[in-house]
């Protein structure tokens, strides 16, 4: 097998791609963000719920998409399950970082998400990986009601 | 294996003509399947644009010097090399515009504005790249008109049998495409327009997936208006072309104003040349028409029959072979088709696919390939397609089997 390939498809990737966790509907979210990404037609729907400090108390995600954003996406909910509103926020940041920045050190704090580090090398994949991100982004600015957002600015 | 029917032409050999086909990809040999996106060029054509750039390079229509006849005489040499390609009746029939998206607008923007009333219908159908969609949307939404559209059957063909129903007398004009970019699907367009014009409509032709494939005869056809592009036919990028029948496009307004398309120039108002100068405003693509022209003579020596043929058989035998993957699905017409495959697996996503290949040399697209109405009817948000040309063979098919089978392997 090509290196590239087995450093982008990690086995934590394909496997979550396949078994996506925290799939599923949240009935009593706060929000709701519709993510997509016209370039390929993949969307996910994220339904966010807040405790009372404004922290993610759970997140579940729906959708379809390539392999690369549904194992973002649910390795994502599983990270900002319970995370504070400035960790969520310090995590985008730093995940942004870690598939984008060739120079960038993978920093601890982001876990498992660091298997996520070789789409760096595929431009094209970066924003597959940043969809789901970019919806949990309009969800703690939204806090309420429903939202779309796209990898396409219109 | 399955063998290419034998005709006089090496096929092998034309594969020298074209640079790039040398170069590697990660490493491996590229197997570049993405010629309905855009083609690979030959020598003779990037010859072409150095030797127009070396010694030809002037603005046209209004030098008085020798550099300058030496331009506009090849300018103009190029659209009588377009208008004989396409079997037009003259060169005034042939408009340069930066390709067929452009074409299709200034039919859209011109002639609708002219002539779409509050009520009239444009026919499309499901299959047509947004290029032939959206410039009619914009237009129904300025003027009142409506769309409709031909449906697609499952087999990937129009349903023909609806026609009689949707081509009322309402219809002004009914623009269809001739190859259908994620199908493959080669529609009977000379059927198409012979319906029209029983009640009345012009046609218009997108051919960008037909023009390099095989022989067009827009008079034998009977269409009003044929648009395609250069660089998906050898050409260069930035060069495509507008047929309309000549009383046709001497009765639309120009759509772009500037130099090149007037006779006279008042600070109030000016006078306009006739078609085609008309719509061209500003220096043209002078190098891009005559790389256009060394790509139309590039490929009538190879013959568009000999090439649809070897081209038809690529996509044929892509389509069989693609069967025998786990889980596939390819779409598309299985007899007749053009130079392409498109398919889904239920193993990976086009994207994770396309990567995959890449890797491997393989260039594909995976997508919804602007054609995102098609996609939803057929209940996919994109495909992967393998597109042919000339150059390529029965073994880089082969080969890609082999990659697609590391790929369900992989990503099960």
């Amino acid at each position: 097998m090509i290196p590239e390939i087995e450093e982008l498809y990690q086995e934590v990737i394909l496997d979550h791609s396949r078994r996506p966790r925290n799939f599923g509907e949240l009935p009593d979210a706060a929000v709701r963000v519709h993510g997509d990404n016209p370039a390929c037609g993949d969307e996910i729907h994220l339904a966010v719920k807040f405790d009372a400090d404004g922290g993610l108390e759970d997140i579940k995600f729906t959708g379809r998409g390539c392999a690369i954003s549904q194992a973002s996406a649910s390795l994502m909910t599983m990270k900002l399950k319970g995370k504070i509103r400035a960790e969520v926020v310090e995590m985008l940041r730093a995940f942004h970082d870690l598939v984008t920045d060739e120079t960038s050190e993978a920093p601890k704090n982001l876990g498992d998400l660091r298997v996520m580090s070789g789409v760096r090398r595929f431009p094209q994949r970066v924003k597959c990986a940043m969809l789901p991100w970019r919806a949990v982004e309009q969800a703690l600015e939204q806090r309420a009601g429903e939202a779309t957002v796209s990898t396409e600015p219109a | 294996m399955h063998k290419i029917a034998s005709t006089s032409v090496d096929w092998s050999a034309l594969r020298e003509d074209f640079p790039i086909l040398r170069e590697q990809a990660h490493g491996h040999p590229l197997i570049y399947f993405d010629s309905a996106a855009t083609s690979q060029k030959p020598r003779a054509v990037i010859d072409a644009l150095r030797n127009f750039y070396e010694h030809e390079n002037a603005n046209v229509h209004r030098g008085l010097h020798m550099l300058s006849s030496r331009a506009t005489e090849a300018y103009e040499k190029a659209r009588q090399r377009v208008a004989d390609y396409i079997g037009a009746a003259s060169a005034d029939e042939i408009v340069f515009t930066r390709g067929t998206t452009e074409s299709i607008n200034l039919v859209a923007q011109a002639w609708g504005g002219k002539f779409i009333r509050e009520g009239d219908v444009i026919l499309l159908t499901v299959m047509e790249h947004h290029s032939n969609l959206v410039p009619w949307q914009l237009l129904a939404e300025r003027t009142g008109a409506r769309l409709r559209f031909v449906p697609v059957l499952d087999d990937g063909t129009l349903e023909l049998e609806q026609l009689s129903s949707l081509l009322t007398p309402e219809v002004k004009l009914f623009a269809f495409t001739h190859i259908s970019n994620s199908l493959g699907t080669i529609n009977p367009v000379a059927e198409l327009c012979e319906k029209a014009h029983a009640v009345g409509a012009l046609t218009l032709i997108d051919a960008a997936q037909s023009a390099g494939h095989l022989p067009i005869d827009v008079r034998e056809w009977g269409c009003d208006f044929l648009a395609f592009s250069g660089h998906k036919m050898c050409g260069p990028t930035g060069i495509g072309v507008l047929y309309g029948r000549a009383e046709i496009l001497d009765s639309i307004p120009p759509w772009h104003g500037g130099g090149e398309m007037i006779v006279s120039v008042a600070l109030e108002k000016s006078a306009f040349k006739k078609a085609p100068h008309r719509f061209e405003a500003g220096t043209p693509n002078i190098a891009g028409a005559i790389g256009l022209a060394a790509a139309i003579d590039y490929i009538e020596q190879i013959g568009r029959p000999a090439i649809f043929e070897h081209d038809s058989q690529l996509a044929r035998y892509a389509a069989q072979r693609l069967t025998e993957l786990p889980g596939t699905r390819v779409f598309g017409p299985k007899e007749e088709r053009g130079a392409l495959a498109g398919f889904v697996m239920d193993a990976a996503h086009p994207h994770d696919l396309t990567t995959f290949a890449d890797q491997y040399g393989l260039a594909m697209r995976g997508g919804h390939h602007c054609n995102q109405p098609l996609m939803r009817r057929f209940g996919v948000s994109g495909t992967t397609r393998a597109s042919f040309y000339f150059y390529n063979t029965t073994e880089e098919i082969d080969r890609m089997i082999e990659i697609l089978h590391a790929a369900v392997r992989f990503f099960s």
